[in-house]
């Protein structure tokens, strides 16, 4: 237990170290700033600093900011104070992009999920384009499609004018309609008496002038991330052409595809002219019509993107078809992770139009419980036929 | 006062807090930094506060917050009748203009609310910031010059700083993500719920005349009973209810009766599908674990 780590004799002192252990952190996720390393070093005078448990508990409340750092602090500060190996047995980081939190594109990623010219690689494994097999089911596939699909033979730019309407009338009925707080306007239900004392002042404490406040619509932020795997293909057409027609009619939308790696497509789909857009799309969407990550995706998104971009007054929509790859299990940690953004979530599945149709499929039975509203959706008119239920939520 | 001794006096209050909880506290104190509390509904979050208030012996200031809660609520707000009349009058004696501004807009008129109160006591209070989660990210901006600075910006007025630095605790049920700078301004401990020797401890603290065997027994089914698929998971302070129903009932034994135990079910399992899952089998099962 005591077996505390060593440090080399060239150590400049306590101070450093600790600035090294914040460091040690910083790598492994966790947010911490310069501040911190200032708070944990008085932290420590307050306690008895050479017993290590009680050093761990005060350093645990200082550098630790969520449950999941809680979890993951013990194995840290054991692998730098106590001799752990340092080098050997260093925790390794969850995978996804926790190192790289400002990733915007994974065009130029590394590893395995870069999807870039060379051998052509299966993630799990698995072996072969298992679209469908012997019994008729549909199954998810886990190799990275390299053949590159050009888009503009998937999606029309006629298609993006036909859906941009009815993403337009959507965005609408998505809305949030009213704000809890009030702001200053000319008409609104409850009087503004900061302003009105401020008016009266001019005619001697008589207020003649009434400035209203009232509760302002704001603004929600659409987020779309949109399935491009091997068993969405055939309504790939729909959904991209839905995507650029929402990118297009409202400045505040989002929009992701996955297949077995996550990439915004935001700007590229924003281009002023749809054929361009297509062309843009096509270079990002590199592995278009491969196998399905969903779990590692959404997870993916909900630690780097939605930190920023998904709050309280966020949807998040979801156009997938729930097979997956991965375990069912590691869909449902990823959803409940974006649930606890605070954004409502819509899941749209083409085949729940399927008669008899139910979510067995793992990962749609895991995310299930986190959703909102869970509706079909395989062609424009049923995303049209969406509006009431969306302007209800 | 070490951390070991701010433990021990929490018990003496009846709070049994864990090793973790109570470092927390103690570098908060010492420190004077705000303390983000986050945990389930029903760990005892909030019960801190008002013990760490009952031990200091001063006041416990609370803000319950909720969705669309505005700094005319939590903060500050004019006292604007009394503005009013004020303006007449001095109108009236011939004063104008910026001396009457002036006054109007002095802290005579300020109301005080929750955290403007807090900073402006003389002993530093306790101030409980209650399921920060449920309010929305503008009051979490709110928060931030007041937890950092402990000072609070009245544009009218200037600045106004904390008399004396309260002991600030914070609390949330993690059903929302609180923002990084909300949290970096705090430091954080994760209260989770007891095992069973803490639990346990817990229970004789609060009904120190249980019988030791019940008291086994109730603390093993609540913490079996914390494992089945419930929507509601039982807190302390259910269970404490449901020991105080079973020593009002005069029960010695959880297994002699099922449907007095099924009937004293009600104050653990708070919504009617819980109350469908754990049908009376599973209850005599659970209980015979226990027992």
């Amino acid at each position: 237990m005591t077996r505390v780590t060593r440090f080399a004799a060239r150590d400049p002192g306590p101070a450093a170290r600790m600035a090294g252990f914040l460091a040690h952190l910083r790598a492994h996720g966790f947010k911490l700033g310069v501040g911190e390393t200032q708070v944990a070093l008085s932290a420590l005078t307050h306690i008895d600093a050479a017993r290590p448990d009680d050093a761990r508990r005060a350093l645990k409340c200082v550098c630790t900011g969520s449950a999941e750092d809680t979890a993951q602090f013990d194995a840290l500060f054991d692998s730098f104070w106590l001799n752990e190996g340092r080098v050997r047995s260093r925790v390794k980081p969850s995978d996804t992009m926790q190192s790289r939190p400002n990733v915007r594109s994974s065009i130029e990623g590394d590893g395995p999920q870069s999807g870039s010219a060379g051998a052509p690689h299966a993630p799990d494994g698995g072996d072969g384009e298992a679209e469908a097999d012997g019994m008729g089911r549909l199954v998810a596939s886990t190799v990275t499609n390299l053949m590159k699909k050009d888009l503009r033979d998937v999606v029309s730019p006629q298609d993006i004018a036909a859906a941009e309407g009815i993403a337009r009338r959507l965005g609408a009925a998505l809305r949030d309609r009213r704000s809890r707080r009030r702001r200053a306007a000319n008409k609104g239900q409850q009087i503004d008496f900061r302003r009105v004392i401020r008016r009266s002042l001019a005619t001697g404490g008589e207020p003649i002038a009434l400035p209203r406040r009232s509760r302002p619509d704001r603004p929600v932020n659409i987020v779309a991330l949109c399935d491009v795997s091997g068993s969405m293909t055939v309504y790939a057409r729909v959904f991209l052409a839905f995507l650029a027609g929402l990118m297009r009619a409202d400045p505040a939308t989002d929009a992701y595809i996955f297949h077995t790696r996550l990439v915004r497509i935001t700007q590229a789909l924003r281009d002023a002219d749809a054929m361009r857009a297509l062309n843009r799309l096509t270079l990002l969407s590199d592995g278009f019509g491969g196998g399905s990550r969903i779990g590692a995706a959404l997870d993916q998104f909900a630690r780097t993107h939605a930190r920023t971009s998904v709050d309280g007054r966020s949807i998040v929509l979801v156009l997938s078809d729930g097979y997956d790859t991965d375990p069912a299990s590691d869909l449902g940690d990823a959803m409940a992770r974006l649930k606890r953004r605070g954004g409502r979530i819509i899941w749209l599945n083409p085949l729940k139009s399927w008669r008899d149709y139910a979510p067995v499929a793992g990962g749609m039975a895991a995310a299930l419980p986190h959703l909102d509203h869970f509706a079909a959706a395989g062609t424009l008119n049923d995303l049209a036929a969406l509006e009431p239920e969306l302007a209800r939520l | 006062m070490s951390w070991q001794d701010l433990q021990l006096s929490m018990s003496d209050q009846g709070y049994v807090a864990g090793d973790d909880l109570a470092m927390a506290l103690h570098i908060a104190l010492s420190l004077g930094r705000p303390l983000l509390l986050e945990g389930a509904a029903g760990v005892g979050k909030t019960e801190v506060a008002r013990v760490l208030a009952d031990m200091r012996g001063t006041n416990l200031i609370r803000l319950q917050c909720y969705e669309g809660l505005d700094a005319s609520h939590a903060i500050y707000e004019w006292n604007y009748q009394r503005q009013l009349l004020a303006i007449r009058a001095s109108a009236e004696g011939g004063t104008t203009g910026r001396a009457v501004e002036d006054r109007i807009f002095s802290e005579e008129f300020l109301l005080e609310r929750p955290l403007l109160q807090a900073l402006r006591k003389d002993t530093p209070p306790v101030l409980l910031i209650d399921e920060i989660d449920r309010a929305d990210e503008e009051f979490e901006a709110y928060l931030l010059e007041i937890l950092s600075e402990f000072q609070i910006t009245v544009p009218e007025l200037g600045t106004i700083k904390a008399r004396s630095i309260p002991m600030v605790i914070l609390t949330a049920n993690g059903t929302r993500d609180l923002s990084d700078a909300l949290r970096r301004r705090c430091l954080y401990a994760h209260v989770d719920y007891p095992d069973r020797e803490t639990e346990m401890a817990i229970l004789r603290a609060r009904c120190p005349e249980i019988e030791t065997q019940l008291g086994q027994q109730i603390v093993g089914f609540v913490q079996s009973l914390r494992g089945e698929e419930l929507e509601k998971t039982p807190g302390i302070a259910e269970m404490l209810d449901f020991a105080a129903a079973l020593m009002g009932l005069g029960i010695a034994d959880l297994t002699e009766n099922p449907a007095v135990l099924q009937a004293t079910l009600t104050t653990l399992l708070k919504t009617r599908t819980d109350r469908d899952n754990i049908a009376p089998e599973v209850a005599q099962r659970l209980a015979g674990q226990a027992a």
